[in-house]
This record gives structure tokens, sequence and C-alpha cells, in this order.
């Protein structure tokens, strides 16, 4: 690009066949598979465009680096007689003002836009909606996700449904370690840490189901501690709610003990009623003086 | 009496695990009677083990990061292998438990006992010799940072056998590593081997930072210095300034497991939060701990396989300065998702991004070195190739990652352990790898094997493409991190991949294995006669492969950055002195080796909770450091005689391979100066 080389347009013209060959590339990574690039929500897809407009950025400077190295390498390979040969010069001010003005350049346009984007995603900034947010309450336990819908009175295990194009305000904790819930279609990871209460905004602009697990190592169990998404018509989530509220089993004081033990559960638990303030209970016991799981043993 | 030590803390029940110990068992005996049959003990105890001389010092730490890069890379190979298979209904043949403890492995010894031996074992060979130094500053402490950290490596190995290793990642996050979560001794052994050598890191740092500092040869400014000799200053400040927030933050882990303190537990007012913080506090400038080293040795190698000066020297110091300093103002990019503000969220990030302008500098000041040069295609030079075109592509994920609203969707995932090893492998081994080629001869004498050594690159070179280039699109599928098995078939062939990668790494290290064989066989042919095989710049390849102990019989004086290459053009390179002069050395001392084997009691004694043990070894630390603290001679005296006739012989090897001329019977003549 800008750098002074004396073959400059010829290696322009080259970068910007690597650019053109690198583009469909990018657009062609919209598999269903690939998660990241094909989401499911506008949180996900301003990610998205974040990571595509960086990328983009940096191949500014990445593309030229390796045609470089790979050019000057070779051209003045010790057997090529013909290349110039100065084996005293190390200075040039016009070349040192390039490479420390391209990359600031560069560093200060993505310092924009991370200003920018980090503000407009921060994972605590409530979307702008018409509907209000459907509740959710996060606990990560070993090794289960419970979800409690404060305002329904309900709470599941493994699963956590709303309805599509309405947002959905998580709060977030942990009942034993550290934590992150991340449903990747929908962007924006956050930890779920004990004692702490983190929160979360997500939509998602179409319905399906879709996978959302752990991220962060928290011993045996961590790999199995997934949970299904599902992002559904407002009808059907109705009729959800209403199937949870029969399911015939409370959340108690006893069931979450069973709950609580550090096992590895995969399926969904329905709970047709459950306490209001027990997400305050799963923080404030580590509050409390007495026992708690991390003192019992030392 | 044993505390919690008994038998059944050895895992007989695990054919794999007991397996490795068997392997391990058969190659310690396998060296041991190979020492015993040709009668090397003494050998060993009088010319290593004791040592206090930094080439030897420096050959023992990169034997250490070797080894362990070996066993580092077999946990590799089995992560690799477990992943690739274990997928849907099949958990591949690893349980989590065991799945757990090998990723917990693999990262502290890649990163404790493989690229801080390393790159510490460089130093120790080039950086004296580089700035015209007989010794380091404290030759002895050099040699008690060296036994602590191949001690606390040696307790890594030794979890293999008896009982387990850590299961909470290298990074060790509470609450997951307080005793709640993590009963059993994994942990402690974790803690006390790091902690052990993170002492000898601290003690490495100031040692060095010291010798860069007051060692320098008469007229080598600050910015005469060889690059190198620059990174390894900062990458020593760094250390000095880094390494007591791991030593404290780890002992207030130790405090809360083993007095029940509640410093980072959930509960009673701990804050797990500060440990992350404390943690990555000292964890990112450990990062560049690592790499500016590396960078170093690309600086030397560049300028010297393109036959030309560094480009743009004042401009390679200051980004080096700038990325020491910058790394201390990073730390939160590593928990982005842990809930801060937007503001603090965005302030960290950008910081992040400013690094890479130092880093982009240093890349264009590399290229436009190579420009308008003569460049040699030797191995140092591949690796330093191979480490340019991967470490940009590295260094951009790095930004990605950097980016908060990015690091949202790539937080843990697979792309985070792809850019990582991006940055690491090409960034520190590549240059960990040139630097052994290119300062072997120094240190021994003769070249390494060439096209063993290409070999060796190419495998290293695809395997890492092959093995890490799939992680970053399992990263963009949102897959993460440390999965001991997963449900989702498409990321199946991914690992696959991923999987040929690390043989083709495999390839790599017998390419190496086989060079160093392939080298030691041909020996003959690759001699070093002249003291310089590349046609260096610097002052080490100004004195004979491998160097007298003393280095130099007379320090040099030095007036320009390549001041061995001023000296060449000025014909002053192998100029005879008139006379020579007595010199004093540091005497050799077993103490460094005795508190290393007392470290080792002591760290295995706290882990066990065998207090008595632990009592008496730290009482015989104390009373080694005293002891050898009173000696009343620490130096003794080469004669002028003894330093004439080592010189004279390497005079005569010059004149034997026409570098200079024969200066008829000068043994007589120069003996007599003295």
């Amino acid at each position: 690009m800008t750098v002074p080389v004396p073959t400059g347009n010829r290696l322009r013209r080259r970068l910007g066949a690597l650019l053109a060959l690198a583009a469909p590339a990018l657009l062609a990574g919209c598999t269903p598979n690939l998660a990241l690039l094909n989401p499911a929500g506008p949180i996900g897809a301003h990610e998205k465009t974040v990571l595509l407009v960086a990328f983009g950025l940096m191949l500014l400077v990445v593309v030229p680096v390796i045609v470089m190295t790979a050019w000057f390498a070779w051209h003045y390979r010790a057997s090529n007689k013909k290349a110039k040969y100065r084996p005293y010069w190390d200075f040039d001010w016009k070349i040192d003002l390039v490479v420390w003005t391209v990359p600031a350049l560069i560093v200060i346009a993505l310092g924009v836009l991370s200003w920018k984007t980090t503000h407009e995603l921060s994972p605590y900034r409530p979307l702008a909606d018409s509907e209000k947010p459907v509740q959710v309450e996060a606990v990560a336990m070993d090794w289960k996700w419970l979800f409690i819908y404060p305002r329904q009175h309900i709470a599941t295990v493994n699963q956590v449904v709303f309805p599509a194009n309405r947002p959905v305000s998580f709060k977030l904790t942990s009942d034993a370690v550290t934590t992150a819930f991340f449903i990747p279609r929908l962007g924006t990871q956050i930890y779920a840490m004990p004692g702490m209460r983190t929160k979360l905004h997500l939509l998602a602009d179409k319905t399906g189901t879709f996978v959302g697990r752990n991220f962060q190592l928290n011993g045996r169990g961590y790999s199995d501690m997934r949970f299904k998404a599902v992002a559904t018509t407002p009808a059907k989530y109705r009729r959800w709610l209403g199937k949870v509220r029969n399911s015939g089993q409370a959340l108690t004081a006893k069931t979450l003990k069973r709950l609580e033990k550090p096992r590895v559960h995969k399926g969904i638990i329905h709970y047709a009623s459950v306490s209001p303030h027990l997400f305050r209970h799963v923080i404030e016991q580590f509050q409390t003086a007495r026992a708690s799981a991390n003192d019992s043993n030392s | 009496m044993l505390g919690k030590l008994s038998l059944s803390a050895i895992p007989y029940h695990n054919p794999i695990i007991m397996g490795g110990v068997a392997f391990m068992a058969l190659v310690a005996l396998a060296v041991l009677g190979a020492i015993t049959y040709y009668r090397k003990w003494g050998y060993l105890w009088h010319e290593w083990l004791r040592s206090v001389d930094h080439k030897k010092i420096g050959v023992m730490y990169i034997i250490l990061a070797l080894v362990m890069l070996l066993r580092g890379f077999i946990d590799a190979m089995m992560m690799r292998s477990q992943q690739a298979v274990a997928v849907g209904s099949s958990h591949g043949y690893l349980p989590p438990e065991h799945f757990d403890q090998i990723f917990s492995a693999h990262g502290t010894i890649m990163i404790f006992f493989m690229a801080m031996p390393f790159l510490v074992g460089l130093m120790n060979i080039a950086i004296p010799l580089q700035i015209g130094a007989r010794d380091v500053a404290f030759p002895f402490m050099n040699s008690v940072s060296l036994w602590l950290t191949v001690v606390s490596a040696m307790l890594v190995m030794v979890s293999l056998a008896i009982g387990d290793f850590s299961q909470a990642g290298w990074t060790g996050y509470p609450p997951l590593s307080e005793l709640a979560h993590s009963p059993g001794t994994g942990v402690d052994y974790w803690i006390w081997a790091i902690q052990i050598s993170g002492i000898g890191s601290l003690m490495t740092g100031i040692n060095f930072m010291v010798t860069i500092f007051k060692m320098r040869a008469p007229g080598m400014s600050l910015m005469k210095m060889p690059v190198f000799a620059w990174t390894a200053l900062c990458t020593n400040v760094l250390m000095v300034l880094a390494f007591p927030v791991l030593t404290v933050t780890l002992a207030l882990l130790t405090l809360d497991r083993y007095l029940g303190m509640h410093f980072f537990t959930a509960a009673m007012g701990g804050n797990l939060m500060m440990y992350t913080n404390l943690f990555w506090v000292w964890g990112h400038p450990e990062v560049y701990i690592l790499i500016l080293p590396a960078f170093g040795v690309f600086s030397e190698v560049v300028a010297t396989f393109s036959g030309k000066r560094l480009f743009s020297y004042v401009s390679m110091v200051w980004a080096t300065i700038a990325i020491a300093l910058l790394s201390f103002t990073v730390w939160l990019h590593h928990f982005f998702t842990m809930g801060a503000d937007a503001n603090v969220n965005a302030v960290f990030g950008i910081s992040t991004m400013i690094i890479a302008i130092p880093t982009g500098v240093k890349i264009f000041n590399w290229l436009f070195t190579m420009y308008q040069g003569r460049v040699r295609f030797t191995t140092p030079m591949l690796w330093t190739l191979g480490f340019i075109i991967t470490f940009v592509i590295g260094g951009m994920t790095g930004v990605l990652l950097a980016l908060p609203p990015a690091d949202f969707v790539l937080h843990n995932s697979e792309l985070l352990v792809a850019h990582f090893h991006n940055m690491l492998i090409p960034g520190a081994l590549f240059g960990y790898f040139a630097g052994l080629t290119y300062w072997f001869p120094k240190a021994f004498g003769f070249r390494l094997d060439e096209r063993w050594g290409r070999r060796a690159f190419w495998g290293w070179l695809i395997g890492f493409y092959l093995a890490f280039m799939p992680l970053y699109v399992l990263g963009l599928m949102g897959m993460p991190r440390r999965l001991d098995h997963y449900a989702n078939p498409a990321y199946q062939p991914y690992l696959e991949i991923a999987l040929v990668g690390a043989l083709f790494i495999l390839g790599g290290i017998i390419s190496q294995v086989v060079q160093l064989v392939v080298s030691i066989r041909h020996r003959g042919e690759t001699r070093d006669l002249t003291g310089d095989p590349w046609d260096g710049r610097t002052l080490e390849w100004s004195v004979a492969s491998p160097p007298p102990f003393y280095n130099f019989a007379r320090i040099p004086a030095v007036h320009s950055r390549d001041a061995f290459t001023e000296m060449k053009a000025q014909g002053r390179a192998y100029e005879r002195p008139d006379r020579y002069e007595d010199i004093h050395m540091p005497k050799d001392t077993g103490a460094g080796f005795g508190i290393g084997l007392l470290a080792f009691a002591f760290g295995f004694a706290m882990i066990w909770y065998i207090w008595w043990l632990a009592g008496v070894s730290a009482l015989g630390i104390l009373a080694l450091v005293v002891a050898h603290a009173s000696r009343d001679e620490n130096e003794y005296v080469v004669s002028a005689d003894q330093v004439a006739r080592t010189q004279n012989r390497r005079y005569r090897q010059l004149a034997a391979v026409s570098v200079v001329d024969t200066g008829g019977d000068d043994d007589h003549r120069i003996a007599a100066g003295a």
C-alpha cells in the first residue's frame, strides 16, 4: 500500500487481487455450522460486523507484510547478485515514519470502532424495543443450568424458552464456581459467578433452537454443561408456559438441595412453581458468615 | 509421619498414567545407568552440577527446556487424539478428570518449564558474551535459579506417579482451585511447582538486569548494545516487576487452601475476581517475557543472515521499551466477559491494540533489514521467515480479541486457543529454535546439521498451520476450549485435521532429535574453528567456539553497534594483545544444587502435608545460604600464563584456518608479558 518500495504499483495491484480473493472466502463462511458468522439476532449480527470490519482493516497491514516478506527474502537472496546490496544502509526516516504511522492510523480507526461498539454492545445495556423484555434468571450449577422465570414463577433446567423478536433480559449467577453463559448464535458471552450477579440482554430475530453452554472450565462435568435456547412464536411461548405450570413438580428447598449436588444432568426438567426469591438466595448464600460450600472442607 | 501420602496415591489402576510413569522411569534408569557405566558421575558433579559458568548453566537450562518440550508435546498429542475421537456418544479414551489434568499440565509445562528455561538458557549463553563480560553479576544466584527451576519441573513430573496434577487449568482460577472444589493434591503440585520456579525466575531477572546494566564492556553504551541484549534487558525488568505479583497471588491462594483463609473464596468476603486480575497483572507481562527475547533473536538472525545492519535500530529499541511498558496496561483483556463497565472494557481494549503499533514497527524493521541485503537461507533464517509470516496472522486475531464486542463471542473458544498458540509457537518457540541453531556452534564448537534442521522447520511450520487453522474455524463454530468430548459432529473433521497437524509437528520434533544425533556424529565436518561461523556482527563471535571459561582474555573496547563487524572491517578482530593479565573468576559451588534438592523436598513436603520435612528442608536451605554467604573466598585467580597458553592455542587454530598469520613461536613472547 503506502510503503515506499520501488515497485509499489505492482505490489498494490497484487494486493488488490489478494483482497478480492479473500472477501468471497469470508462471505462463503456463512454456512450454518459457523455459528458466529450466522447470527440469529441483532447482537450477534452486530458483533459479526465488528469482527469482519476489523478483520478487513487489519488485512491492510497483514497482506502487505506477508507479500513483502516473501518478496524481499526471495529477491535479496544471497545468490541473486543482480539485486542491490547496501550493507551499511540502516535508516530512512521516510520508511520509519510510514511504519510508525500506518499501524497507528489503523489502530486509531480500530480504537474508534472499539469505543463506539463496546458501548453499543455492552451486555448490561437494555435493548430498545417496544415490547417489554422477558425476564430470566440463570443459575449455573455443577453441572447444569437452572433458569428461573421470576414473573411467571416457574423454573426449568437446561432449557430456556422465549418468544423471538422480544428482548430477553438475563440476570446471572453461579451456585458453585465461575462459569460463562453463552449462546453462540445470539451473541455475547458473560460470566456467571458465585455470590455475584451479572446481566445480559439478548434478542432472537428468528425462531429456532440454539445451543447454549458454559464456556468456562468448572470441573468434571464441564463438557456436558449445555442447554437449549428456544426462540419461538408468542403463541407457542404462552402454550409452553402453560405446560410448565402444569408440570406438577415444584422447586422447593429440598429439590434445590438435590439439584445442587455436583452431578452432570443432561435432561430438561420443568418446575411448575418456584420461590420468587430463589435467585437472591443463591447469591446471598455466599454472603452469610455461616457455612458455605467453600468453607466446609478447610 | 508422611502427611497425606500413602500407597493409594499411586494411580495403579490407570494403565495410561502407569505407562507414562514406566516410560519415564526407564528413561531415567537408562540415563543414570549410562552415567554409571561410563563413570561420569565425577565429571557430571564437578563440571556441570557445581558449575557457576553461565555457558554451562545456559546449556543445562536448554536441556531442561527440550525435555519438558517433549513432555508438553506428549500432553498435546493426547489432547489432539482425544478430541479427534470423542464425538457424540464416544467419550474417547480419557475421562474428564484425566483430560483436565493433561491440559493443565500442558499449559503449565509449556510456559514455566519449556519456554522460561529456554529463554533463560539462551540469555545465559549469549548475554555475557554479547556485552563483553566474563560472567553474570551473581554467578552463584544463577546456579540457584537454575536448580530451583529444574526441581520445580521435577515436581510436575513426580505428580504423574504420585498423586495427580491440577485439574483447574494452567491459570488455576478460584473458586475452582479452592479446597472445596479441588480437594486433592493436584492444585498443590501446581502451586508449589510454579511458586518455586517463580522465585528462580525472579532471581534470574535481578541477575541479568544487573549484569546488563553494570557489566557491559567499556564503550558499550545502552544504545550500542546488541538488540538481543536490549530485549533481554526489557524481559528481565518485566520479570522483576511481574513475578512478585505471581508469588503473592499464589501465596494468598496457598493461605486459602492451607489455613482456611478467604482471599479468593466465593464466601466470607473473598474476592475471586481479584485473583483473576492479579493473575493477569503477572500473566500479560509474562507473554512479553516469553516473546521479547525471541524478538531479540530474530533481530540478530535477520541482520546476520542479510549481511546488513539492522534497519532502524533506534526504532527497534523504543518499540521494545514501549511493548514492555504497555504490557502492564492490558491485563483486563483476558476477561472482558466478566461484566465490567463499557468504559473499562473499551480502555483496556484500546490499550491492547496500541501494542500492535510497536509490534508492527518491529516487523517492518525486520523486513527492511532484508531489503537490499544478501539473504542466506540458513535454518535460523527459515525460522525467522516462518515466524514473520505466521505471527502477523496471530497478531491480527489478537487485535480481533482485543475488541471487546468481538471478544464477547470469541472468548474461551477454540479461536482463543488458536490465537495464543499462533503467537507463542512462531513468536516465542520459533525464536528459541532460531537462537538455539544460531548460538549452538558458539556453545559446543560445531554447527547443527542444516538438512535435518530444514526438515524440522517444515515439519513445525506445516504442522502448525494444520493444527491451528482448523481451531480458528472451530472457534467461529462456537466450540469452547477444554472440551473432553462434544456432541456436535461438525467439529470432528476439523479436529482430525488438527491431529494430522500435530503429527507433522511430531515429524518436526523427530527431525530435531535426528538433527542432534547427526550433528554430534558429524561434528568433525562442521567444527567451528574460527569462532565466527555465520559472519556474525556482535562480540560473542569474536571469541573461540566454545569460548574459554573466562570468555574474554581481554575485555574488548566497543565503539559502535555491530562491534565485531567493525573490528573485522578495521582488521582488529583477531588482534593479539601484547600481554595478558590475571583474571578473577567465581569459584564453583555445590550449594546451588543443594538448595535445589532441599527446595524439592520442601515443595514435596508442603504438597503432602509432611510438616516435619518441610521444616527441616526450609532450615536446610537457610543453613546452606548462610554457609555459602560466609565463605571467605568466592573467587580464584586464573594466572596470566594460563590465559596466554589458552589464547595461544586459539591463535594457532586461527592460523591453521588462515584467519590470522602465524607469528612464529609466540608462546614464549606472550607468556613473558605476564
